[in-house]
């Protein structure tokens, strides 16, 4: 028994080095907290330094781990693949421009180092969840983003309506992880363990019932469609984005969502399919055409639903529930382009969505407001940032040269390589409708003509600096993508247990 | 040169557009020669480009071909055959004059001619790509620069037009999306052995896989789905019943140069489209589809020509008058005929230049009398006007401008002598011996064509002069300096078609050989 824990122990020291940039996150926290204690007057300063430094060694640490091989950390916990890397790789950069962006706006009143530390541990909890691969693991990397998301929800504490956000956040947060964790409890029950790659390997072993495993995973759901937003568990999403401070809003419809998805494709294609990383067969359901409908549901709905919002936050709300139906496109098809389009979606996603946001931010900055009548001529006024937006409009739309066609590229590539043709047409033409109402903002900025005695629009110098270099992001990848997609190429790596350790776990 | 001649007819026009954008806002005129200049060297090469030619060679000429995403198998890759030259040419002589047509306007010069030249570039892109995935870059960057075009300078109802053209062209393009993709998992490059956006490997069915041939989508065959997913894309761009609501409503609200270039050049990415994928990719699709095709082109000559004979606004005339002229060019194809499908590029052709002086002499009077009623409606603001008579008897007062209108619209209504005439006799020749009756019924169009154009031409010209328009004055040296070049090409092509039939039928003779000898397989569809 002694030898048992000694191995442990050695095991989880061992893990340490290859969780370094979870050990990096988790130091820039504390010291945010310690130092927050020590020094006094206005810090703010000095905590986004703090913050940014750790990111950026976060960022080093992550670049370093690339060669490493593929391995379980932590008896089994975690995966270390370049899979989770990459999505590492993304929850650091959206942090860092959020962190950035976060100081062009006044929703975040004077409180920033303790902003900084909640916003470094959501980063951490991504980490978890891009990794995870136990369940138990699992529910708990996803509480560790949401509890302090609900906490940056609700951080304008004067303000009702953000208030009211947390509140709700917290609510269906509470029921759907619940939900989950009943899912888990029955995938528990049907094959006596809580890691993913031994559910899978007795799932494909043994005889079990079907349709309790459908049911199993379908309450599993729950938890993961939560975080991604996806239909039927949307619903807290237009009112948190619309109650969050911006910078938030802009944080998590993109990072959480990310490694949402991360999550769930472990779940999935490790625990409930044969997944080798080529093929695999579907165990217990037919998931995949659960999810086809859920992301079909999706997309669909989020883009009917934007088209009638004037308030651009909860305009993006709806769109991000659409790019959550397309990100999900890539889960259904089971195979590795399907994987790498999700990444190369995610990454694109990454510059196009803070972009907008970053737009809304520095517009209601001046306006005070986020309503579309505020982008009145706005194209005349402030010719750079409308152009800007124009072209993330253009990239969320999915129109070449932007970086968001060659995304969707990816993802209806993978769909229509699987062949399944109805989600693709369903796909491309909800890209068509999405148009409609991105194009709406546009129309506003340049063919509407600005009130009388408008005055030309002076953007700050740093954030015209973030603003270009999201605007890069979004051109370059969509005329030269090769830098992105070898990226994701290797990435499109997950950690599996060899045969020989699958067979030790069925004995 | 011959390595660079397509790159830079595609690109030089972006330079213009970037020299644009570092030039004040308030050097109007400088921005408006910048554009006259840039569009003019790419005439001066499209020039040189025609001579150096070679006509009597039907495969790709001047082909560049550089690795652009390796990982996508995705090449920069450009080339032209006789198909592809004809529209470079035209596209390069319209963009030329619809810079002057702009030049009266003021508001915004900076952004209107910097997007114009986007837009040439997008449409030289289009006609000179040989890499499907270059070409949907090229096809869809146009829809940009367009929709600003209609929705900044454009009518009343520029919004509404401006969106609406978009929308519905990005519909027809998503399906063509996912069609380039069905085509790139089926097709493999016999040099690489891999997946190949290359549209010369997909011309060459043995690249095909075997899904292409025998597989299956929602119950019907690939190949026939793929046809038709390709097809929708290019008939809402040709515009093909039903999917031509958007025209009127974009050529109307459009200015001047825009509609001249949405009818002289985009409307025939459509058909382009259709010869240059659906034709030579899926011939036995295409030849299942031979009656279909031929059955919407007469549609589109019909009720094209039917609808414009209801029109008592100008432009909108005009445009339902593209409607009917385009139906020719499916007609022409839809046969597959050596006369039909040259017919039918001959007739995308003049049918470029003589919209382009219908659009542009609508623009002549519009600019004057800022209305262009043949009658004026029953709701119009002004109740004593309602049904009178907008112009007439203009002939006397403005006789060049009469002059010029007649050649154009003797040209349009398919006068022998005219270039619209030959294109015209072309493709019901080519179509008859296969489709009969539908030609029969297709040459009413002539007949109703003659009708709107005469009628319109009465109205507006004959009859007693109309006191109130006696501040118009007579067309301006620039407006002559536009028409009288495209009126010139006209009429030489109606007597002397050759220079434009010896450049295309080289290459069309063989499209139509490789579809007269595919179709065996027809019947298993």
């Amino acid at each position: 028994m002694s030898e048992a824990i000694q191995q442990a122990i050695e095991a989880n020291l061992s893990s340490l080095s290859l969780a370094m940039p979870e050990i990096i996150l988790s130091v820039g926290i504390l010291l945010l907290v310690t130092i927050d204690l020590i020094v006094g007057g206005d810090k703010k300063g000095l905590m986004t330094v703090i913050t940014v430094a750790t990111l950026v060694a976060a960022l080093f640490s992550v670049v370093s781990l690339y060669d490493v091989p593929a391995q379980s950390l932590f008896v089994g916990m975690l995966a270390f693949d370049p899979f989770s890397l990459f999505f590492k790789l993304l929850v650091i950069v959206t942090t860092l421009v959020v962190v950035v962006v976060g100081l062009q706006s006044s929703d975040i009143d004077n409180k920033y180092s303790e902003f900084y530390a909640v916003f470094l541990t959501v980063g951490l909890g991504g980490f978890l969840m891009a990794s995870s691969t136990n369940l138990l693991m699992m529910y708990l990397a996803l509480e560790l983003v949401s509890i302090p998301s609900f906490i940056l929800v609700g951080y304008q504490k004067q303000v009702r309506r953000s208030n009211e956000a947390a509140l709700k956040y917290v609510v269906y947060g509470g029921v759907s992880s619940g939900i989950m964790l009943y899912g888990f409890s029955l995938l528990y029950g049907l094959t006596g363990t809580l890691d993913v790659h031994e559910i899978g390997a007795r799932l494909s072993a043994g005889d079990v019932p079907n349709a309790t495993l459908f049911i199993a995973a379908t309450l599993a759901m729950a938890g993961f469609g939560y975080k991604v937003a996806s239909v039927p568990f949307h619903f807290w999403c237009p009112d948190v984005y619309q109650g969050a401070p911006t910078p938030v809003t802009a944080f998590l419809s993109v990072a959480p969502k990310a490694v949402g998805f991360a999550m769930i494709v472990r779940f999935f294609y490790l625990g409930l399919s044969s997944f080798d990383g080529m093929t695999g067969e579907v165990l217990g359901g037919q998931w995949p055409e659960l999810l086809a409908v859920i992301a079909a549901a999706t997309m669909t709905l989020g883009n009917l639903t934007a088209i009638w919002q004037t308030n651009l936050k909860r305009l993006f709300a709806y769109s991000s529930i659409a790019h959550a139906g397309y990100i999900m496109m890539g889960v259904v098809m089971l195979s590795p382009s399907g994987l790498q389009a999700i990444m190369f979606y995610s990454g694109v996603y990454l510059f196009m969505n803070l972009g907008a946001f970053l737009v809304v931010i520095l517009v209601a900055e001046r306006t005070g407001s986020e309503d579309i009548g505020e982008y009145r001529g706005m194209g005349w006024r402030a010719p750079f940032l409308s152009a800007s937006m124009t072209v993330f409009l253009a990239s969320l739309t999915g129109l070449p040269p932007t970086a968001g066609f060659i995304g969707k590229v990816y993802l209806f590539a993978s769909v229509v390589e699987g062949g399944l043709w109805w989600l693709a047409v369903v796909g491309v033409l909800n890209s068509a409708a999405s148009l409609y109402y991105y194009w709406r903002i546009v129309r506003t900025m340049y063919l509407d003509d600005p009130e009388e005695g408008a005055e030309p629009f002076r953007v700050p110098a740093l954030a015209n600096a973030c603003l270009l270099f999201l605007l890069a992001g979004t051109v370059i990848f969509g005329v030269f993508f090769t830098p992105l997609a070898d990226l994701t190429h290797a990435s499109n790596s997950l950690f599996i247990p060899s045969s020989e350790v699958v067979q030790a776990i069925l004995k | 040169m011959d390595q660079w001649i397509l790159t830079l007819l595609t690109f030089v026009p972006v330079l213009g557009a970037v020299v644009i954008l570092f030039l004040p806002g308030t050097q109007k005129n400088t921005i408006r020669w910048v554009a006259m200049l840039t569009t003019l060297v790419c005439l001066a090469l499209a020039a040189w480009l025609y001579g150096a030619y070679d006509k009597s060679n039907a495969a790709m000429q001047f082909v560049v071909k550089v690795p652009w995403i390796p990982s996508f198998n995705i090449d920069y890759h450009i080339g032209i055959d006789g198909l592809s030259v004809s529209m470079v040419l035209l596209t390069a002589l319209i963009s030329a004059i619809c810079v002057p047509a702009a030049w009266s306007i003021e508001k915004g010069v900076k952004g209107y001619y910097a997007l114009f030249l986007l837009l040439e570039t997008g449409m030289q892109g289009v006609f000179v790509s040989l890499d499907f995935f270059l070409f949907y870059v090229f096809w869809e960057v146009m829809l940009l620069p367009m929709y600003f075009l209609v929705g900044i300078w454009g009518g009343p109802r520029k919004e509404y037009a401006a969106i609406k053209f978009f929308l519905y062209t990005l519909a027809g393009s998503v399906l063509l999306l996912l069609a380039m993709l069905a085509m790139y998992f089926n097709t493999t490059d016999p040099a690489t052995g891999q997946n190949t956006f290359n549209m010369l490997a997909m011309m060459d069915q043995s690249n095909h896989s075997e899904w292409l041939k025998s597989g299956v989508i929602f119950g019907k065959s690939a190949a026939l789905m793929l046809w038709v997913a390709m097809f929708l894309g290019f008939a809402i761009k040709v515009p093909l019943f039903p999917f031509h609501t958007w025209l009127p409503d974009a050529h109307v609200e459009a200015p001047t140069a825009i509609s001249v270039i949405l009818a002289g050049v985009l409307l025939k990415m459509g058909t382009y489209g259709i010869l240059r994928f659906n034709y030579p990719m899926l011939p036995d699709a295409t030849h299942y589809f031979s009656t279909f095709l031929a059955v919407i082109g007469v549609v589109n000559i019909v009720y094209g020509a039917l609808c414009a004979l209801a029109q008592n606004d100008l432009k909108k005339l005009v445009a339902y008058s593209s409607i009917s002229h385009m139906g020719y060019v499916i007609l022409g194809m839809s046969a597959f005929t050596v006369h039909g499908i040259n017919g039918a590029v001959f007739q995308m052709f003049n049918h470029g230049t003589i919209t382009a002086m219908l659009f542009l002499l609508v623009g002549v009077i519009y600019d004057q009398a800022h209305h262009r009623y043949i009658v004026f409606p029953n709701d119009y603001k002004d109740p004593e006007l309602r049904g009178q008579l907008g112009f007439g008897g203009l002939w006397t007062h403005m006789p060049v401008y009469g002059s010029l209108t007649m050649v154009a619209y003797f040209a349009a209504l398919g006068l022998p002598g005219m270039s619209g005439f030959i294109s015209e006799a072309l493709c019901f020749l080519g179509a008859f011996p296969v489709h009969r009756t539908l030609t029969i019924i297709g040459t009413l169009g002539v007949l109703l064509g003659a009708g709107y154009m005469l009628w319109a031409f009465q109205r507006l010209f004959m009859g007693s002069f109309n006191e109130r328009n006696k501040d118009l004055v007579e067309v301006n040296a620039r407006e002559v300096a536009m028409l009288v070049p495209l009126g010139i090409l006209v009429v030489l092509l109606g007597i002397y078609p050759a220079p434009v039939l010896d450049l295309i039928s080289a290459s069309l003779s063989q499209l139509s050989q490789t579809l007269t000898t595919s179709g065996g397989m027809a019947a298993g569809f």
